[in-house]
């Protein structure tokens, strides 16, 4: 596997709005980098007969009718929220994106 | 020569067109019209109270389970279909990452590189009567994601805003987006495919009965990808997406105004930048918004909380059975059942009255008259409020059966044509049925024929030559003669009966 890099490990960063300081990246990017190493393990498994799979039950097709059911009222959904005005969820302001 | 229009030059589309070939692609999101959320049964009604249509799933929360809406998967199966897709025989969803207040969950739940339709097709038909073939990438299923609302910035934009407030009511929506190939060789006529293409697809879905297809209530979004090639070069250039064109007027005008800019910044030796612009409803232009680069790392994964979809054959035939007849198809019965020309059966068509022509028709009225009455006035007045004449009508109380009322008195002999344009212009303006406006108004043709009698006479002493003429068998002179005579009776005689006695006064020999 190639090594992580400290750009991998600050694009990461950026992508998952985590603010990093250069001593955090540089200690981020060896502690990742084991983690990488210790699961990159797994790529030793034999696996030449074994079919690529994305749930451990073979089953398909799981679905339920269209059928309207109890909703939390807006008190319930907004309880464990931080801040809320107008019954709705607030945020910080969001920068750069639309 | 270049213009300036907005922030960023533009060259006139003709220029443009005649120097460069535009590639677009279309992305449409739809709403399906399901009564629950795509993976909970949270309910979908638009316009609700904010956070009354919520439930751990949809917001996220720890520990909560989806499970795939059963009528979702077979509208989206149905649009596959319809768009001559081939369905997945065995799919799974993934997650897209990304963080962003509007998905509670910082994925949203949709299809990657395994949607459940694919490799199809969709023919459309341009105003000159022409068709073209747009080919379908791919139509897979998804979610829709929260409404936010911005707080503190004075123009409700994102800009100067303090914080956002959010609404997850619309998230988990079931979505189904269908992506186009690359539209090519369509050169000047690009913006009328694109609109068409919109236009066709929404007749399509409606038809299905699979989402309500409401532009203006984002029901239905159409994302715009446009790039230009020098004329006659055969790669594509560097594209950008233009999101939510929401109506198909500004799905045309996004288009045009795209290809003027991609041109003037290619003929002024820059070259186009990657990016997602945004539409201004308004001003008509694009605004630059965030760089594509940045945002497309979504580290797509398969869902491990899903199941995978795998619809039998027999299933996928079964739901191709429920399919209407398509509107092509259907549009072509209706033209000879009714017996228009190609020309008036487009005017029909482009006023989007077909299925008011076909519910006037059902309730007793002649093909011609339904056209007719629904064409003219009515359209003209639905025009100078902005709006159409299905809707115009509606908000009147006037219906097909007033349609057939008027034409039974026409028919019946009380009204004459000209009579009737009046008690429909009374029917419009609100006075009631048309048999209450000819009472109202005293319109009826005058049966007394000794009053007619009386009038032709007066009206032939009153143009010997004129008479003389028609003895000679000059019998096209009679029309200056009727219409002195309907003159004479106030227009409230019928036209046909005074030829008649004109004529037999003035019989040869």
């Amino acid at each position: 596997m190639a090594d992580l890099t400290r750009d991998d490990v600050a694009h990461l960063a950026g992508l998952a709005r985590i603010d990093l300081s250069d001593a955090e990246l540089d200690r981020m990017v060896g502690e990742l980098g084991v983690i990488l190493e210790a699961v990159a393990t797994v790529q030793q498994a034999p696996i030449t007969d074994v079919e690529p799979m994305s749930h451990p039950m073979p089953i398909v097709n799981v679905t339920r009718p269209d059928v309207v059911r109890d909703c939390l009222t807006p008190q319930e959904a907004l309880a464990g929220a931080p801040e809320s005005e107008q019954q709705r969820f607030s945020v910080p302001r969001i920068l750069d994106e639309e | 020569m270049t213009t300036t229009t907005g922030a960023e030059a533009t060259l006139p589309y003709d220029e443009a067109v005649a120097a460069f070939d535009p590639a677009l692609g279309l992305e449409v999101h739809v709403e399906l019209g399901t009564a629950t959320k795509m993976f909970c049964g949270c309910p979908t009604e638009f316009g609700a109270e904010p956070n009354t249509q919520v439930c751990p799933v949809c917001l996220g929360l720890p520990g909560a389970l989806p499970v795939v809406n059963e009528t979702a998967v077979e509208s989206a199966i149905r649009i596959g279909l319809a768009l001559n897709c081939s369905i997945a025989e065995w799919c799974r969803f993934a997650r897209k990452n990304y963080f962003y207040p509007d998905m509670p969950k910082n994925f949203q739940t949709s299809q990657y590189d395994e949607p459940i339709a694919f490799d199809g097709y969709l023919d459309v038909q341009l105003e000159d009567g022409s068709t073209y073939r747009v080919e379908i990438e791919r139509a897979h299923m998804e979610e829709d994601t929260g409404k936010s609302l911005h707080v503190g910035g004075s123009t409700g934009r994102i800009h100067g805003a303090t914080h956002s407030l959010v609404d997850y009511n619309r998230a988990g929506i079931p979505l189904v987006e269908i992506v186009t190939r690359p539209i090519v060789g369509a050169g000047e006529r690009a913006p009328e495919v694109a609109r068409a293409y919109v236009a066709t697809l929404r007749d399509l879905l409606k038809a299905m009965g699979v989402s309500d297809v409401k532009m203006e209530q984002g029901s239905m979004r159409c994302d715009v990808n446009l790039s230009l090639a020098p004329k006659g070069s055969a790669r594509l250039g560097t594209r950008t997406e233009t999101k939510n064109v929401n109506s198909l007027r500004s799905v045309e005008r996004a288009v045009r105004y795209e290809v003027g800019r991609h041109a003037a910044v290619l003929t002024g030796g820059g070259s186009v930048t990657q990016e997602t612009r945004h539409w201004h409803e308004d001003t008509g232009i694009t605004t630059s918004g965030r760089l594509k680069s940045d945002a497309e790392d979504y580290r797509y994964f398969p869902e491990p909380d899903l199941v995978p979809v795998a619809p039998s054959r027999e299933t996928v035939e079964a739901l191709r059975a429920t399919l209407p007849e398509p509107p092509a198809a259907r549009r072509r019965r209706l033209q000879d059942a009714w017996g228009y020309s190609d020309l008036e059966m487009r005017d029909v068509l482009n006023a989007g009255l077909v299925e008011l022509v076909e519910e006037t028709v059902a309730a007793g009225a002649t093909p011609a008259a339904a056209r007719k009455w629904w064409s003219g006035e009515v359209a003209r007045r639905a025009n100078g409020e902005g709006t159409d004449v299905v809707t115009y009508a509606q908000r009147l109380g006037v219906t097909p059966e007033h349609v057939v009322e008027l034409e039974r008195l026409v028919d019946g002999g009380r009204l004459n044509d000209s009579m009737a344009r009046q008690v429909w212009e009374g029917v419009l303006d609100g006075e009631g049925g048309p048999t209450q406006v000819a009472d109202a108004r005293g319109l009826e043709l005058v049966q007394d024929t000794g009053a007619l009698e009386a009038a032709v006479e007066k009206v032939i002493a009153a143009n010997p030559d004129v008479a003389e003429k028609i003895r000679g068998g000059k019998v096209q002179a009679v029309g200056a003669l009727i219409g002195q005579v309907m003159k004479e009776m106030r227009g409230q005689a019928d036209a046909a009966a005074a030829r008649r006695l004109i004529l037999d006064r003035l019989a040869p020999g």
